[in-house]
């Protein structure tokens, strides 16, 4: 049965596993530093796994996807997002506002709920990349997840990357990739977003003392 | 050189008036300039547009496209003979409003007179865009800023609460209905995507979606109208605004949800069903008895107007309603006759009502007063309005000679012929309509006796009335010019019947030309002279006689001395001014006997009282049974809406997240 599917498509499958792993050790991931190395490598295994569906189907302009998810997801953001933390001084760790056990627990629920969706969708699919669509959706899901249970604005930022990341495999795994200029379009917004979400660290914590967003619940109307 | 044609004058008029309301932001606080040249610039552009319009009754319709509008969707427009019959309302009418704002709008009062300036004349141009409309992008455009422009003109003075509360709920009513107009057009275009008149008028609905088409079109321009439930606007924003635009808007304005409501009704739309026109019929007959029940008890001069407004606009849904069962059973003539006095009703109730809201600026800038007990005995100070309002009046009352007869007894003319419809049970209610139609102009008699007796009548309730002045030279032209229209509008329906009739023939494909054409201008016989003329020169000439001659003869006869003396005074050593009928006292029988129809506070002073009085306050029921309630629901669900916004990201974010798992599950293939 496995010698059904080809090396390539092992390996895919295999870069797939870890970046799911990878999305679950960032929703247990206590401290900031730690969570923004996790995310990088996230970026790392996702550039390694478009290469290969790169080599393996030749579709040449996914070479210049896996460049650009090398420059901006594993060096320039990690980059600003760790000179981010170093200025706004987030040592403390990371508070979550279910715990993590739960959070995981949830986490298992929502895999299972995004293969099952997948699967349909997987079997009109023609590409060899097609069974980690689940994957893919998986990773969305779970970085939502971290976007709705953590406290800190950075680590939410974070989960909107990480939410990226797996929009990125999805479209690779479902059709070799978006057309470059969306692609390009989305690498600039996604970069423009944290330089703006940046400058806003700097508003929130001037106007409350801290990046807990709780207390901007004071924002709302009446 | 080809010579101008009307269409493309009435075009240049509108871009002067628009020139004309540019100007006055030139110098926006030089009131001089702004109203003893600007206001009579418009008032003579006016004159032209009612003339061209006149001109081109008869004439076949004219197109034009505009190169303005969107890419790939330019204005058209039209004018036929529908448009022309309004424009020259507009025109004609506009020329007394607007002398009589240039002797009306002074220094320091509420909005800068520039921008008053040009609201008002984009308000003109506006109105005339919408009559020249030939496809719905183009109507919509020039309805919505007729409605802005005038919700402008309404909150001139906005420093007041109330007022701005008013232009509030007349910008809110106005676009409810701008909905439904739009939802109209868009079922009539069938799903083919023209929205030109021309494309609309070459599809043909099946009779649901034109029955749609209508009762969108009857709420969306009712609602402009003012056709109950859709009235409370009305006798809000008329007192709220100043004179010469309440003499506009009800004048005018109210005349182009008419127009539009004739142009979907018989123009854009083929088919008739026999229930439109008892469903028109029913909406205008509960709105006139209402408009007129109201009008008798109000206590505020603009307020028993504008109610008497909702009346007349009742009536004239009354006549659309007839014409429509006409039409749906192929009786042309008939439907001809009701289309007529629809018509007629219109000009007539927009000359005298106009009139009568400028008379009443007149009083307003004359006393500071607008409350009905304050007033009184102003004959004496005020004479030429006195008598140039007593013609209003006289037409509002609907009595011969003037023109607010003609129109209802060519009303009550084509009452009288729907026993021939062949269906037994319009028979039966189609009469009762007509005692009520009897009724409402009975009680609107009553209404004006009212309106003039406590205002120019008896003595002055006030010391401070004895300073009035009477309205100066720009206002009395333009009182006498709207005077002028009544008086001709009365005395010689034939004539302009003749000029009209081309509408009519459009849009039913017959006329009443012919039979006219065989009497004289000075008879008119709508169907034939044995059943029922009305020659109103030999009317006024025997009243003129009369009068003159009784005149004569006591003056004869009698000693020719006039001595005053006190009146008998019932055993009271204190007769003054005060001991005169007051409005609330003159309307009390109405109230009385129609009580359940009002909503009354009333305070009633007792023996025990140190300070006794008297105070009554009538509302609306609809407001509380019909607004109050649809604003609570809206409140209410406001409030559960509000409880979705914890201020917490992770709860916004969950709503996402939860909407997204949703629709994931149940959009699986």
């Amino acid at each position: 049965m496995s010698s059904a599917i080809p090396f390539s498509a092992q390996l895919i499958n295999l870069f797939a596993a870890v970046i799911l792993l990878l999305a679950f050790a960032m929703l247990a991931q206590r401290r900031v530093v730690a969570l923004i190395n996790l995310f990088a490598m996230q970026g790392l295994t996702l550039c390694l796994s478009t290469l290969v569906v790169a080599v393996s189907t030749g579709q040449s302009h996914l070479y210049y996807s896996a460049g650009l998810t090398l420059l901006l997801k594993v060096l320039l953001l990690p980059w600003i997002l760790h000179r981010l933390v170093r200025k706004l001084n987030v040592k403390s760790e990371v508070e979550a506002l279910i715990n993590i056990p739960t959070t995981m627990l949830v986490g298992l629920v929502l895999v299972m709920i995004a293969f099952n969706v997948a699967l349909p969708i997987s079997e009109l699919s023609h590409t060899i990349t097609r069974g980690t669509l689940g994957i893919a959706l998986a990773v969305v899901m779970l970085a939502f997840l971290m976007m709705i249970t953590r406290q800190k604005a950075i680590t939410q930022v974070v989960g909107f990357l990480s939410m990226e990341n797996g929009l990125f495999l999805a479209a690779t795994s479902a059709t070799y990739g978006m057309p470059m200029v969306v692609e390009l379009g989305i690498a600039l917004d996604v970069l423009v977003g944290v330089i703006i979400l940046g400058v806003f660290f700097f508003q929130i914590r001037d106007q409350f003392d801290s990046l807990d967003i709780h207390h901007m619940e004071r924002l709302k109307d009446n | 050189m080809t010579s101008l044609l009307p269409i493309d004058t009435l075009l240049i008029a509108a871009c002067a008036w628009l020139a004309i309301g540019l100007l006055g932001l030139v110098a926006p606080r030089n009131t001089r300039f702004i109203s003893k040249t600007l206001f009579p610039l418009g008032a003579m552009i006016g004159a032209l547009v009612g003339s061209v319009a006149l001109g081109s009754l008869g004439g076949p319709a004219q197109t034009a496209v505009l190169a303005i509008g969107l890419p790939d969707l330019p204005f058209h427009l039209r004018l036929d003979n529908l448009s022309a019959v309004f424009a020259m309302l507009l025109g004609f009418v506009s020329v007394g409003i607007s002398v009589f704002a240039a002797g009306y709008f002074r220094k320091g009062e509420g909005t800068a007179p520039g921008l008053l300036c040009l609201e008002y004349h984009v308000f003109l141009a506006s109105m005339l865009m919408v009559l020249l409309a030939d496809d719905a992008y183009a109507f919509m455009v020039a309805w919505e800023t007729m409605a802005l422009s005038s919700f402008f003109l309404v909150t001139t003075d906005h420093r007041h609460e109330e007022i701005r509360r008013a232009g509030f709920l007349y910008l809110l009513i106005a676009h409810v209905g701008a909905i439904a107009i739009l939802l109209c057009f868009g079922v009539m275009t069938g799903g083919a995507g023209d929205y030109s008149f021309a494309g609309m008028r070459a599809q043909q609905l099946s009779p649901f979606w034109a029955s749609a088409a209508y009762l969108l079109a009857l709420a969306g321009f009712g609602a402009k109208a003012g056709l109950v439930p859709l009235h409370v606007w009305l006798p809000e924003a008329h007192p709220a605004a100043p004179s010469p635009v309440s003499a506009m808007m009800s004048g005018v304005m109210l005349k182009t949800a008419i127009y539009g409501l004739l142009r979907v009704s018989f123009d854009l739309l083929h088919t008739t069903l026999w229930w439109w026109g008892v469903v028109a019929l029913v909406v205008g007959l509960v709105t006139a008895l209402f408009g007129v029940l109201y009008s008798t008890v109000q206590n505020d001069m603009k307020r028993l107007l504008a109610y008497s407004s909702i009346e007349n606009i009742g009536l004239i849904a009354v006549g659309i309603g007839l014409t429509l069962i006409f039409h749906a059973y192929r009786m042309e003539a008939l439907a001809a006759l009701a289309m007529t006095a629809v018509l007629y009703h219109c000009l007539a109730h927009s000359a005298f009502k106009s009139l009568l809201f400028l008379c009443t600026g007149s009083v307003l800038h004359a006393t500071r007063e607008r409350s009905l007990g304050k007033l009184g005995g102003l004959i004496h100070r005020m004479p030429w309005v006195a008598w140039l309002a007593l013609a209003g009046v006289i037409a509002s009352a609907g009595l011969p000679p003037l023109s607010g007869f003609v129109s209802e007894w060519l009303l009550l003319q084509s009452f009288l012929f729907s026993p021939g419809l062949p269906h037994p049970w319009l028979n039966m209610v189609v009469p009762v309509a007509a005692a009520l139609v009897v009724f409402v102009a009975a009680l609107a008699g009553f209404a004006m006796v009212k309106f003039y007796g406590i205002i120019f009548l008896g003595q002055m309730r006030e010391p401070g009335l004895k300073d009035a002045h009477d309205a100066g030279p720009w206002e009395k032209f333009g009182l006498v010019w709207l005077t002028l229209i009544t008086l001709l509008l009365g005395i010689l329906p034939s004539t302009v019947i003749l000029r009209i009739d081309a509408a009519t023939r459009q849009l039913l494909g017959t006329g009443l030309a012919d039979k006219l054409h065989e009497h004289g201008w000075w008879m008119l016989a709508p169907i034939s002279p044995e059943r029922a003329s009305y020659e109103p020169v030999i009317f006024l000439v025997t009243i003129a006689a009369t009068l003159l001659l009784g005149r004569w003869l006591v003056r004869r006869l009698y000693h020719g001395r006039v001595r005053r003396t006190s009146a008998w005074d019932c055993g009271y050593y204190f007769q003054g001014p005060r001991a005169q009928d007051t409005a609330e006292g003159f309307s009390q029988p109405i109230r009385r006997i129609f009580e359940p129809m009002f909503r009354m506070e009333r305070h009633f002073p007792t023996a025990r009282d140190a300070a006794p009085y008297y105070s009554v306050k009538v509302e609306d029921h609809f407001w509380y049974w019909l607004y109050l309630p649809v604003a609570r629901a809206a409140g209410w669900v406001s409030t559960l809406v509000v409880t979705l916004q914890g201020g917490r990201i992770a709860v916004y974010l969950m709503y996402s997240f939860i909407t997204l798992l949703v629709l994931l599950l149940v959009a699986r293939p």
